[in-house]
């Protein structure tokens, strides 16, 4: 624990900036303001709840689309409540899938509680326990840019831990109407067609 | 004799599988996701040796609403394998299914209901259908081995063709009771 000096939102532009068809799922809470903030993309479903479902959405969509990269952007907290999803996707080993933990060791949402990642727990270390082919730690802004090569032009299934700074950000939301959310995003990746199926 | 009167229900369980596998395929659900129950023994077996079948083996119940969403989102159809005592895991991740109007199916096999042994597994089991209904799930039920086709065909055109979520429970009765070796 500590403090740490990349910022989640320069971070998340950093990782989406020249994205083109990369489909992303964020968890409940900063990481669906992050995502809206770096541009409010049809191809992005920012989860409201369903607190630690991020990863599985991301799963359930790695499998149903192969050809296409899936990333999952999720808080600490989050991916802790789906701590099970992580051996469930280590199972599955879908190529086209990355998950990426924005870890400011913190409940951001209900008051700056420490969680467990402020105590210890290992996000990285369960994820590689699991059989994770590839999962790291990452606090600087060249390791960012090394892992944006990897989201992109990799072809295993990863997870890396970002370690941020507690930051007040400007709260940046994306529409909150999951019916929306849902033909906006299957619009733009199956096309408007599918409407009529 | 307890030995033989599971390996009756087992043989009786591959019977229905094969019907409900059947609709499965009919129905283009290509990816099942399941917390194994001994009544979905023989449809874990028959989807898992289904090369256009991918199977996910899930920690907890709830993974596998949160996989589905996401499937539906790519473009392909899910279906959720579990035992009535994985319910409870679930009500928090319906939110998601209910709020994005995503189409849900599940297929619970029930304990607690039926000459049940274990007396733990009775609180989740009598409160299954309560809890699925206060959740906005809607619930149907088989009873009878002859109605099993029809029921699944129909539970699968309702989920699917009106976004719905729809839990389809298969009744201890047809399954039959597990007696840890007593009689």
């Amino acid at each position: 624990m500590g403090e740490y000096s990349l910022r989640r939102r320069e971070v998340v532009r950093q990782l989406l900036e020249g994205r083109g068809g990369l489909l992303v799922i964020s968890g409940l809470g900063a990481s669906s303001w992050d995502l809206a903030a770096a541009g409010n993309n049809p191809l992005d479903f920012p989860l409201w709840g369903a607190m630690g479902g991020a990863a599985m959405v991301g799963l359930g969509l790695a499998l149903a689309q192969p050809e296409r990269k899936v990333l999952v952007l999720t808080g600490d907290g989050e991916q802790l409540m789906g701590m099970g999803s992580l051996a469930t996707i280590a199972v599955q080993k879908p190529k086209n899938l990355r998950i990426v933990v924005l870890d400011n060791e913190r409940y951001g949402e209900t008051g700056r509680q420490q969680t467990h990642t402020a105590n210890g727990v290992d996000l990285v270390a369960v994820a590689q326990a699991c059989g994770f082919p590839k999962a790291q730690t990452i606090y600087t802004v060249d390791e960012v840019e090394t892992l944006k090569n990897d989201i992109y032009q990799g072809n295993e299934l990863l997870m890396a831990v970002i370690k941020i700074a507690m930051t007040n950000d400007l709260l940046v939301l994306p529409p909150r109407d999951g019916t929306y959310l849902k033909h906006r995003f299957r619009g733009a990746l199956l096309g408007s067609e599918i409407a009529f199926e | 004799m307890a030995e033989s009167e599971e390996t009756h229900n087992l043989e009786m369980s591959g019977h229905w599988a094969e019907q409900i596998f059947t609709i499965l395929k009919q129905q283009n659900i290509t990816i099942v996701s399941y917390v194994p129950d001994a009544g979905h023994l023989k449809l874990i077996e028959l989807c898992q040796a289904d090369a256009e079948i991918t199977s996910v083996v899930l920690t907890s119940e709830e993974e596998g609403v949160a996989l589905a969403a996401g499937a539906y989102l790519g473009g392909k159809r899910a279906i959720l394998l579990m035992q009535s005592s994985g319910v409870g895991n679930c009500i928090n991740m319906f939110s998601l299914i209910k709020t994005c109007m995503f189409p849900f199916l599940t297929l619970v096999t029930m304990r607690g209901e039926w000459g049940e042994f274990n007396p733990w597994q009775l609180p989740m089991g009598q409160s299954t259908p309560a809890v699925l209904e206060a959740a906005g799930v809607i619930v149907q039920r088989i009873t009878a081995i002859e109605e099993i086709g029809e029921t699944v065909e129909a539970a699968a055109k309702l989920a699917f063709n009106s976004y719905s979520p729809v839990a389809l429970l298969l009744s201890q009765k047809l399954l039959g009771s597990k007696s840890f070796g007593r009689k």
